[in-house]
């Protein structure tokens, strides 16, 4: 989030698109109803389904799925079109006046520099057009046909409201209805928040949909500002903190990246990290990133980190391609990967294609499973008749339970969407055998150090070296992680602005990332987390909750990354004077010598407004980009592209590229997409999602959670149900190319058949909870129906997109 | 007259047939005092005598069907002496000299006079209608297969009936008590012949040809 | 505090009036459930069986969200989800919690024929003594929102006890606590009309010109209120009755036939005692025997 749950409250307009706030989010839903109660916010919902949000909304649309940027190119063509734009803001704090590079362009659904064999973009000619001075040339008339306005404009020309109706299946007068809300937080006293999840992450242009929104915020200059901002719904409890502490396959604590093959020189990995400004008296804050990575290898390899060795920068791995889960099946699949940890992670029941995982898992030599459960994953070497067909006798992987406590049975934090980090107490004793995961972490860890310290072995220095100063080696305490990751004072450090005086003496925990050095003196395991548990303890554990200014802003709870800021970019709710756009909610101003208010200033404290700079200070460019330049996978601007299995034959909007029905930049490996299905086959529309009885596969082993859902279904529409002779409440069988599910069918009004490009698409939705372990009736894992294919950028799955064919049993 | 009869008096009731009606009239007293304690609160402690309120629940439909069983084979046995006839009218309309006591004044009765008869098919048709609104109402085992305004109805029917029926059964016991002779024939299963040739003389002429026995 | 009262002021089956002195002079409790800003989480379903401590079957899909399919002994409250297409075309998911209203003049009470087991507080709780219950369903057919339910366990009558236990001890009801969206309040009944007032005027402010508060006037108004968005019609939350009252059978059955019942009897047996006394006994005499003597000789 960009934003915070409380500050929802504050917005006008709440937009729930990509997303089922209401029954993924029922608790964080509080502010939406404050916001509509107190704050006479009106609500919308876009979604393929008539869902619980919708409910409470006071506008719905039906969409088809993966056609997002279909609608929402269509607004950002409605906005500029009428001019319904936040231009004070737009001019100032974003590149639409920048210039971009001659060689960029863009025709039949591909950006310049496509290579298909590779099915990727040489992005050289992604860029700014940069002056003499070095600097981006830009043209604040906004005349220019090169600026990013005049291309913008002319890429979305083509998303017109016909458009929409024509492939997202969506009214036309209810289109025009939102887009004209919408339109009215152009005004700098109006403010939008777009709450988003799945529905926009879990397809092969996700991450792409996602911009288009971020765009239409920034067009009404609803970034920054209190009720505004693009609001991310995170999903399990700590999956914000996951991703902070970088465990993705390519990242390092803190949205530090992993270097790639090519970057075995570590000065040069620094620079492509660090970028100069591309604008003068740019923040660009980036440029820190030395000290954020050094600290990091300060916390992670102590003393064996150091100038000569380049900061142990050998030690860590040089990716020669991402390492994201479809990947990793892949290769189990081929034989590739044969041994598989899997923590708090039920991949059977979670990851797409059932069939393909069951054949990956098959061929491991053994699989660990750390969970407080039996999970599905654990068991998919048995069978349970239809629900998991498999031949026993057939499979010789080795599988390992290892019976986990739960958060609730230990201390820790736990970072919400809105990056708070909320301490927490351990509720309850842990049962039978089970360990914390840090004690088994741990165990595993200390055993391989002493088989690498004993026997050696190649390259054994970075797990030998490892730091691993806790007080119980066999179990650290979080408190001790917290610390660690926060981090402190290696050595006496000076202060800066009197080199006599000692700012913090060695063993002291630091108050921020502004503390962190480059020269080694500075230990923090995650830059973004630095002051978390600062010189004045634990700052997670703070709850006081109150709320000086009335606008959400209780500074006092917990502790928000970065630096206890609560709304990212709040530099951007005041004009470029310093004044707050909207008075009655302002967050920060200048008050003519420092920045101050409502919430910690996302920018330089002392910086005169005068002087120009940028609101974005994590770009080099001091402002919000409208082209990505080379940040994303398949262009600058959000373009359509079908999902990878569509009903249409051709892209609506590209319907003489073959190359362009789908994202032309996504991975497919071969074996996948022979198994996509066709729409003559599975002319139905499927989309996958959540209750809000259950979380995910492992409340079905809860008996609440059973009987306020206790048996799987899958919602189809009252149209389709009587082409099909479908009742409700019978039985139905649902295929995809890579197998079939059964469940009772709910036969609703709330999924409409939609028509689009001319013809009659019927959605099917389907619940992801069940599976063949628990106390609810056993289901099928609706997984086995699933492509495995992800997005671009990110590989999450396409699970909100793909065709099926539903049978009455 | 059969020569082996000791006595003079005539058969009325054989001892099966009494120990059926006797059935009948100890569930119905079970019955009443069951229900009346859940038909009025100041009548609520007479639930103690089945143990307490949970008890009275669970026993007095059971004993409804008992009673209702017993019932069903008492009425099938005397229902052919209960047909009314056209005597049976002119015998009504002198009900005042049927209350004096100047049976002298009254027509010819049969095995009953009109009287029983009538309260004989009003029996039938209370018990009819509580045999049938009380398993409507019959919580434990059949109540739910009703709509509930069914169940109201059947209610009302039921509190109805059960006071109709026990109003009648009073008359009933009180006819016992007030002529004379009655109880006999339901406790020793015998009447004297002046109490038959009083009461029901054509029954008792019938008998006396012996066309009729018990 | 009178929220808290658990003082008796209506017993069933008592015929003479309890302790009325101590009354709720600072007003009777209400709980309030907005179902304009309800999004049927069950999140209060949950709560309610957590604290009192119930565990339904686990059922089955019968093609709703409504999940128990119905109320039972151990679900006191469920939410239910109507599927609703406005004149306008628009599709409305009308969802409404159900369970007990805490009727002010409660059907439920007023059939149960079992003294005290079913009480109503100073506070306008309505609450159930299973202790003295004695499973008759009386209360079922009494109930005008077709609320409580006999358990097959132990055959006796349970529903939402508006968590009195936890409103004794100043603490809001369980799935008022755990409401994520405030959906339900709790407080006077006064200041939940106060609520219900606003929440009803953002409600004409979006549309639903016959938003309104659902406190129905037949039984006595009810502790447990809903918002509507179309207060006119009820009858769209899943049948929620337009006029609720005691059904006229039932006031039938437990008026007055009751007292004229008893009459009735009392009356016929006192009739029998008087022409007793008066009138006397038909008694059969040795002159009928001679007559029946006299009558067998003619016979053959
Ligand atoms: N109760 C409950 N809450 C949860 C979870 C849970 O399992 N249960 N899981 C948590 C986790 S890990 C996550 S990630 C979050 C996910 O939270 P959400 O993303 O909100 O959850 P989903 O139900 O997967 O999907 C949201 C909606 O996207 C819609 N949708 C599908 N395709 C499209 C599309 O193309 N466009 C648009 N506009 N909408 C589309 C679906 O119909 C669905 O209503 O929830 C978290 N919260
Ligand atoms: N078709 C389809 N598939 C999907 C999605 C979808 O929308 N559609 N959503 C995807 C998303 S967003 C997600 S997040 C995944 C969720 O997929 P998973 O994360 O695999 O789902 P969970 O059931 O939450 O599994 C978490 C496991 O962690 C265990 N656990 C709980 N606490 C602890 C602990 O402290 N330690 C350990 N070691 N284990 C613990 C639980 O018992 C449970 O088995 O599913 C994905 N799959
Ligand atoms: C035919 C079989 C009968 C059945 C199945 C039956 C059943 C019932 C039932 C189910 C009730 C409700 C209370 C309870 O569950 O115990 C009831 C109540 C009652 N029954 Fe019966 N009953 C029968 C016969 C009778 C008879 C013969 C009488 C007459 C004396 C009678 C009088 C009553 C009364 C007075 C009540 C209370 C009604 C009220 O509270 O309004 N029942 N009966
Ligand atoms: C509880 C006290 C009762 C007493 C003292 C009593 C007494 C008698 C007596 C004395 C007779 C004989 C009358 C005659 O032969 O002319 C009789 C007959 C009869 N009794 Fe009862 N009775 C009682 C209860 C009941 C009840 C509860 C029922 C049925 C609901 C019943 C049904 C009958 C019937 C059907 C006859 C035969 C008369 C006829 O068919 O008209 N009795 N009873
Ligand atoms: S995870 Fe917990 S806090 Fe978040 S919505 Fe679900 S129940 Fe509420
Ligand atoms: S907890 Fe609140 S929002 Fe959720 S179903 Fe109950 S009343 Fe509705
Ligand atoms: S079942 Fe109902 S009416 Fe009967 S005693 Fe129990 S509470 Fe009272
Ligand atoms: S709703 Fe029914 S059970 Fe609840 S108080 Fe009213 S009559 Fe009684
Ligand atoms: S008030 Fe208490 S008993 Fe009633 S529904 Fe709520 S939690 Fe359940
Ligand atoms: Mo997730």
């Amino acid at each position: 989030m960009t934003n915070h749950w409380v500050d929802i409250k504050n917005a006008d307009l709440i937009l729930i698109m990509g997303g089922n706030a209401a029954e993924a989010h029922p608790c964080g839903f509080k502010w939406v109803t404050e916001a509509k109660a107190h704050n006479k916010a009106r609500l919308i919902v876009v979604d393929p389904r008539f869902t619980r949000s919708a409910s409470v909304a006071d506008v719905y649309a039906p969409i088809r799925t993966g056609t997002d940027i279909v609608f929402l190119g269509g607004l950002i063509n409605y906005l500029l079109a009428n001019d319904t734009i936040q231009r004070e803001y737009v001019v100032n704090y974003t590149d639409l006046s920048f210039i971009v590079k001659d060689a960029f362009a863009f025709a039949d659904g591909l950006y310049s520099g496509y290579d298909a064999a590779k099915r990727s973009y040489d992005k050289s000619s992604w860029d700014y057009a940069l002056g003499e001075d070095g600097y981006v040339r830009t043209d604040p008339t906004l005349t220019d046909p090169r600026c990013v306005y005049n291309l913008l404009k002319q890429h979305y020309a083509r998303y017109t409201p016909e458009m929409v109706e024509r492939v997202c299946g969506t009214p036309k007068d209810k289109v025009l209805q939102i887009w004209d809300m919408i339109a009215s937080t152009a005004t700098p006293t109006r403010a939008m928040t777009i709450m988003y999840a799945l529905g926009w992450t879990q397809h092969s242009i996700g991450s792409q949909m996602i911009r288009t929104g971020a765009m239409v915020q920034l067009l009404l200059g609803n970034i920054g500002v209190a009720g505004g901002g693009m609001n991310a719904l995170r999903g399990h409890s700590n999956i914000q903190g996951l991703t902070d502490l970088g465990l993705m396959s390519n990242l390092l604590p803190g949205y530090m990246t992993l270097p790639n093959e090519k970057e075995q020189d570590f000065e040069a990995y620094i620079v492509a990290r660090a970028p100069k400004p591309l604008r003068p008296n740019q923040l660009s804050y980036w440029q820190n990133y030395r000290k954020f990575f050094v600290s990091f290898m300060k916390a992670w390899w102590g003393d064996a980190a150091t100038a000569d060795n380049r900061w142990a920068f050998d030690y860590l791995p040089k990716l020669d391609k991402p390492y994201d889960m479809l990947q990793a099946y892949e290769l189990m699949r081929q034989g590739k990967m044969n041994g598989y940890l899997c923590q708090g992670f039920n991949p059977l029941a979670a990851a797409p294609n059932k069939a393909k995982l069951t054949e990956a898992f098959s061929r491991l030599k053994y699989l660990v499973i750390m969970d407080p459960l039996a999970t599905e994953t654990s068991e998919f070497w048995k069978n349970h008749g239809a629900l998991n067909d498999v031949d026993a006798s057939a499979i010789q992987t080795e599988v390992f339970r290892l019976p986990t406590t739960c958060f609730a049975e230990e201390n820790g934090s736990l970072t919400n969407s809105s990056r708070w980090l909320q301490w927490h107490w351990k509720g309850a004793e842990p049962p039978g055998e089970a360990r914390s995961d840090l004690e088994i972490m741990a165990g595993l860890f200390l055993r391989l150090r002493a088989l690498y310290r004993k026997d050696g072995g190649a390259f054994a220095d970075p797990i030998v070296n490892l730091t691993w100063k806790y007080a119980q080696p066999h179990s650290p305490a979080p408190e001790e992680l917290a610390r660690e990751y926060s981090g402190g004072a290696l050595k006496d450090l000076a202060d800066p602005k009197d080199p006599t005086k000692v700012m913090r003496k060695a063993g002291e925990q630091l108050a921020g990332f502004a503390e962190l050095r480059d020269d080694g003196s500075t230990a923090s395991g995650c830059w973004i987390f630095c002051g978390a548990w600062g010189p004045t303890g634990n700052l997670m554990a703070r709850r006081d909750n109150a709320d000086p200014t009335g606008i959400g802003q209780t500074l006092n709870w917990a502790w928000a990354w970065p630096a206890n800021r609560r709304v990212l970019y709040n530099r951007a709710s005041c004009d470029p004077s310093g004044k707050p756009f909207n008075p009655q909610r302002a967050l920060v101003a200048w008050n003519g010598s420092a920045w101050g208010g409502a919430d910690v200033p996302d920018f330089v404290a002392g910086e005169n407004p005068a002087g120009g700079m940028g609101p974005f200070i994590m770009n080099p460019e001091g402002v919000a980009r409208f082209f990505a330049r080379a940040g994303m996978a398949e262009g600058p601007f959000p373009e359509h592209y079908e999902p990878f299995e569509t009903p249409l034959a051709a892209n609506p909007l590209n319907p003489g590229q073959a190359q362009a029905l789908n994202n032309p930049a996504a991975r497919v490996f071969a074996d996948d997409l022979a198994a996509f299905g066709k729409a003559d086959q599975f002319p139905h529309v499927a989309t996958t999602y959540r209750l809000t009885e259950h979380f995910h596969y492992w409340t079905k082993h809860v008996r609440l959670n059973a009987i306020v859902q206790p048996e799987q279904f899958v919602e189809i529409g009252a149209a389709l149900a009587d082409a099909l002779g479908i009742g409700n409440g019978s039985r139905v069988r649902v295929v995809s190319n890579r197998g079939h599910i059964e469940a009772v069918a709910m036969v609703t009004k709330r999924i409409k058949p939609l028509t689009i490009e001319g013809k009659v698409v019927h959605t099917v939705g389907i619940p992801i909870h069940w599976g063949f372990l628990g106390v609810a009736k056993p289901g099928f894992l609706a997984n086995t129906l699933t492509p495995f294919v992800g997005d671009a950028n990110t590989q999450t799955p396409e699970f909100k997109s793909f065709l099926v064919r539903v049978e009455k049993v | 007259m059969s020569a082996e009869r000791k006595n003079e008096d005539i058969v009325r009731y054989a001892p099966a047939m009494r120990i059926n009606h006797w059935l009948v009239a100890i569930s119905f007293v079970l019955l009443a005092l069951s229900g009346l304690a859940l038909f009025h609160p100041s009548l609520f402690w007479l639930s103690a005598l089945f143990g307490g309120g949970p008890w009275t629940r669970i026993l007095h439909p059971f004993i409804g069907l008992v009673m209702v069983l017993a019932f069903v084979v008492l009425g099938a046995t005397l229902w052919r002496y209960n047909h009314l006839e056209a005597r049976d009218w002119a015998w009504l309309r002198r009900a005042r000299d049927v209350v004096g006591n100047r049976e002298d004044r009254l027509p010819e009765v049969g095995r009953y006079n009109a009287g029983q008869k009538l309260l004989f098919h009003l029996i039938v048709l209370c018990l009819a209608g509580l045999l049938l609104s009380g398993i409507v109402m019959w919580r434990a085992y059949f109540a739910f297969y009703f709509p509930v305004d069914v169940i109201r109805f059947a209610s009302l029917l039921h509190a109805f009936c059960a006071t109709v029926l026990i109003c009648a059964i009073v008359v009933h016991i009180y006819a016992a008590i007030w002529v004379k002779g009655s109880m006999r024939a339901m406790t020793r299963g015998t009447v004297s012949r002046g109490w038959a040739w009083k009461h029901h003389r054509a029954w008792f002429r019938q008998v006396m040809r012996g066309g009729e026995r018990e | 505090m009178a929220l808290q009262s658990l003082d008796i002021v209506r017993r069933s089956a008592t015929t003479l009036p309890e302790p009325q002195v101590r009354g709720a002079h600072t007003g009777q409790v209400a709980k309030l459930i907005d179902v304009s800003k309800c999004i049927g989480c069950k999140a209060c379903q949950v709560a309610c069986m957590e604290w009192n401590d119930l565990r339904d079957e686990v059922g089955s899909c019968t093609g709703h969200y409504d999940n128990p399919a119905d109320l039972s002994a151990h679900s006191w409250t469920l939410m239910r989800f109507a599927e609703y297409e406005n004149p306008k075309g628009d599709l409305e998911w009308l969802i409404r919690k159900d369970g007990c209203m805490h009727c002010a003049d409660p059907g439920c009470l007023k059939a149960c024929p079992s003294p005290g087991a079913i009480v109503q507080y100073a506070n306008g709780i309505v609450d159930f003594h299973e202790e003295n219950c004695i499973g008759c369903g009386y209360c079922v057919t009494g109930c005008p929102f077709d609320v409580p339910r006999i358990s097959k366990q132990d055959k006796k009558a349970y529903k939402c006890t508006l968590c009195s236990d936890r409103v004794a001890v100043g603490l809001e009801p369980a799935c008022v606590k755990t409401c994520p969206t405030g959906a339900i309040v709790f407080g006077t009944k006064e200041d939940m009309h106060q609520h219900a007032a606003e929440r009803i005027e953002d409600l004409k402010s979006r549309g639903f010109e016959q938003a309104g508060l659902y406190d129905p006037a037949g039984v006595g108004g009810t502790h447990v209120m809903y918002v509507l968005h179309h207060a006119d019609q009820p009858q769209l939350y899943s049948g929620l009755p337009e006029q609720p009252r005691i059904s006229a059978m039932v006031g039938l059955w437990k008026g007055m036939a009751k007292p004229l019942g008893l009459l009735a009897i009392l009356a016929t047996a006192a009739a029998g005692f008087l022409h007793y006394i008066g009138i006397g006994p038909n008694e059969t005499d040795e002159h009928d025997e001679e007559a029946a003597r006299r009558e067998l000789e003619k016979t053959p």
